[in-house]
């Protein structure tokens, strides 16, 4: 029954995968939404603006990046 | 449940069988055919005993393993170690001799300029905005850690090259460095009494079981994330640029090698883009948290620049 197990493993990685970009590209949507909007509304700002988006993007990237992990442990184990 | 045996569940395990029998043949056919093993394609980013150069491959030495009590370590170096040792080298040099030109004249030329230019950069927009006038002493740790981890992220991407952070063990070697000197920042500023106090937050004393396990857990979760986004960052990125090449080996076409190289031509850029900021987001967090230490009693006072 082992090749059940690597089966239902690889479609689990399958799935997550899918929902974990899911997640991670509508949160990173819209925080780049929002810093365009504020980048047009005080171009003044627009280097901070970026600093802070690339900090948040790369937070909520590494939480994503988590969840990868274990969907490449699911389908290699 | 009565099971008697019918021929139903004879099938069931002819059936597994035969499925075993075929992936064991498949497994070897695999292995043995003039065709391509994509098992081997992820030993490009994988750590190895051989490093590659152009005309060759020289095999790195193999040490006795160690016995310390019940335990076995195997000293010998690989691949990735041996990127390591190479990038710290290379770092050592460049930025003695930027210092060393620094000193003769003041105003820089070339080299020193872009060296002169990201060192500002770390002190200027990383260090001091987050830890104030007290961060300057960790500038040299800051610094230290920002051009190590992008010289490493970058050298994977030259040809004949091995990215030493794709690897989670030094990644948490970076991390366990970042979470000692966390701590270090946080003790040196207020002393250990304080920083004991931080742990519990702030909180009326009945709420101290349940705060202070979570503000502990919080401690080993900030390094820890930065470990596995920069492994995972990494490793990432060269795994989807392998597999687009492996395109080309799996349809067994010539026809799809531009499309193939064109897209892993521009995963190539962004993995440069993707290189800087994860060394940069390294950076900052690690500021960040030791920032966060370092703050006095929260009463308005922060340590942020007010431009």
């Amino acid at each position: 029954m082992e090749q059940m197990a690597h089966a239902w493993g690889y479609l689990a990685a399958g799935f997550g995968a899918g929902l974990v970009i899911l997640g991670a590209s509508y949160g990173i949507g819209k925080l780049a939404a929002a810093a365009m909007e504020a980048s047009g509304r005080q171009p003044e700002v627009a280097g901070q603006v970026r600093t802070s988006m690339l900090i948040a993007a790369a937070l909520i990237e590494g939480v994503t990046f988590f969840a990868l992990a274990i969907c490449i442990i699911l389908a290699t184990k | 449940m009565i099971f008697e045996e019918t021929i139903g569940t004879d099938t069931l395990k002819n059936a597994v069988q035969a499925v075993q029998a075929l992936s064991d043949t498949a497994q070897s056919a695999a292995e043995h055919s003039e065709g391509f093993n994509f098992a081997h394609l992820l030993d490009h980013i994988k750590d190895g005993r051989e490093v590659d150069f152009p005309g060759g491959h020289f095999e790195l030495p193999h040490f006795e393993p160690v016995h310390i009590g019940s335990l076995v370590i195997d000293l010998s170096p690989t691949k990735h170690v041996f990127f390591l040792l190479l990038i710290a080298v290379l770092l050592l040099w460049v930025a003695v001799s930027a210092a060393r030109k620094h000193r003769k004249s003041l105003i820089p030329t070339g080299f020193t300029n872009l060296m002169e230019l990201m060192v500002l950069f770390v002190r200027d927009e990383i260090a001091i905005p987050n830890m104030g006038q007290a961060g300057l002493k960790y500038v040299p740790y800051l610094l230290t850690t920002f051009f190590f981890i992008l010289l490493m992220n970058l050298a994977g991407l030259v040809p004949f090259g091995a990215t030493a952070t794709g690897n989670i063990a030094v990644t948490a070697g970076l991390a366990i460095v970042a979470f000692v000197m966390i701590q270090v920042a946080a003790i040196r500023a207020h002393g250990v009494g304080q920083y004991l106090k931080h742990l519990t937050g702030g909180v009326h004393w009945a709420l101290w079981p349940i705060m202070i396990p979570i503000e502990i857990l919080s401690l080993f979760t900030k390094p820890f994330a930065l470990c596995i986004r920069l492994f995972a960052n990494m490793t990432g990125g060269h795994t989807v640029i392998l597999s687009l090449i492996g395109l080309i080996f799996l349809f067994k076409s010539i026809y799809v090698a531009p499309v193939s190289v064109v897209f892993a031509l521009g995963i190539d850029l962004l993995e440069i883009l993707v290189a800087f900021i994860q060394a940069y987001v390294f950076t900052i967090l690690t500021t960040l948290f030791m920032g966060l230490g370092m703050q006095s009693e929260e009463h308005g006072q922060t340590n942020t620049e007010h431009h």
